[in-house]
């Protein structure tokens, strides 16, 4: 079988099995990768990893794309990436259909009710996860000074106090924060 | 919406350019951009309500996939019919694309690049302080709503999310049947609550 048909398949399957986001597909992947169709050592799917969290967008995609750019060039980054979002892509569309029909029912609104708290715990979670991995130098929950990023925590409040002060738009902020943190780390 | 059978060019215009600059600044993945997309979406554009922003966020989040690509989908299909998912959905993926053929073909000078590795750390702490602003926003809302349900369902799937580390798919399913829970008590005793 030609890799890029290879690639196509396993990427489906990524996108069909991965529930849960991002950090779920990741044993998928490399199951697919590494295990099953041979197209990557292991060493090589680890780069890709750090790759595919230090850059913006998701997980799969960013594997996907990457997966498939370093094998089959563009038509390979591509065809990866629309193999992992058909399956999602088509089961999302019906949902969405399902829910603008039904969403008014009063049985739907109180499940619907109930599932709200949990997103806005689930977010928060999502938010603390990523505060740790921004303000402690080993990655975890630890306030040893020593372990401490002053810019960074400087860079968190500052940023807090904008948003609920004056509403600055998301996107300001995290190019902005990008910006002066890395201004003042070349300085310092 | 719109009348069917013309195009909403403006709105498609910014759809796609909203979800184009959401996706090229969103780390993480997941609920990063969800709650980005909370915050574009209903605080700047006004296109959906907030309860409508959290439903899709659960139906995203329990269908298989990119949580973010899951997202576009619903909100596209909502603001203009399956062309707006699809134009959603190439916003969301093109940035990465973009990006990552990019950092695939230049991958050792990308890994060794001071400036660059330091931007992409250091940003980290501005998508902290955007997910805190939305958090707040919504924490507020449940409590305003003042029903002691939703506030315990709040503070314990914060705790089996972020101490207990249960699966974000598990903790949805739990108040899924909480929910339907919650119907069939008040099929059997209508009487019970009625100011909804």
């Amino acid at each position: 079988m030609p890799v890029i048909l290879k690639l196509f398949f396993s990427f489906l399957q990524v996108g069909m099995f991965s529930v849960g986001g991002g950090y779920a597909a990741i044993p998928l992947i490399q199951n697919q990768i590494v295990n099953v169709w041979g197209l990557m050592t292991i060493e090589e799917f680890a780069d890709l990893i750090t790759i595919a969290e230090m850059t913006p967008g998701p997980i799969s995609i960013n594997s996907a794309t990457f997966v498939g750019m370093r094998l089959a060039g563009i038509p390979g980054a591509v065809i990866c990436t629309l193999g992992c979002i058909l399956m999602p892509f088509t089961i999302c569309l019906i949902l969405a259909y399902y829910y603008y029909k039904y969403r008014n029912f009063s049985g739907v609104q109180t499940v619907l009710g109930c599932l709200r708290p949990a997103v806005v715990s689930l977010i928060s979670c999502a938010g603390l996860s990523i505060l740790t991995l921004a303000v402690f130098k080993n990655e975890q929950v630890d306030f040893h000074p020593d372990n401490l990023k002053a810019i960074e925590i400087g860079l968190f409040f500052i940023c807090l106090f904008l948003l609920r002060k004056f509403k600055l738009g998301a996107i300001k902020i995290i190019l902005g924060s990008g910006v002066v943190g890395t201004l003042l780390y070349l300085i310092v | 919406m719109n009348q069917k059978g013309t195009l909403n060019m403006k709105l498609l215009r910014q759809l796609f350019c909203s979800m184009f600059a959401l996706s090229a600044c969103t780390f993480g993945g997941g609920f990063v951009i969800v709650s980005l997309m909370k915050k574009k979406v209903v605080e700047e554009r006004r296109w959906l309500e907030e309860d409508e922003m959290l439903d899709i966020t659960a139906i995203a989040q329990s269908a298989p996939g990119p949580i973010p690509v899951n997202a576009s989908v619903l909100l596209g299909f909502r603001l203009h019919g399956i062309i707006g998912s699809l134009v959603a959905v190439a916003g969301t993926i093109l940035p990465p694309m973009i990006l990552l053929s990019l950092i695939a073909v230049f991958y050792d000078q990308f890994r060794s690049n001071p400036v660059i590795t330091t931007a992409l750390t250091v940003m980290r702490a501005g998508v902290a302080a955007v997910i805190f602003d939305v958090v707040i926003n919504l924490a507020k809302n449940v409590l305003a709503t003042r029903r002691i349900l939703y506030v315990v369902l709040m503070v314990v799937t914060f705790i089996m999310g972020y101490f207990l580390d249960i699966s974000a798919m598990l903790i949805i399913l739990l108040c899924l049947a909480a929910g339907i829970i919650c119907v069939i008590l008040e099929k059997v005793s209508p009487s019970d609550r009625r100011e909804q």
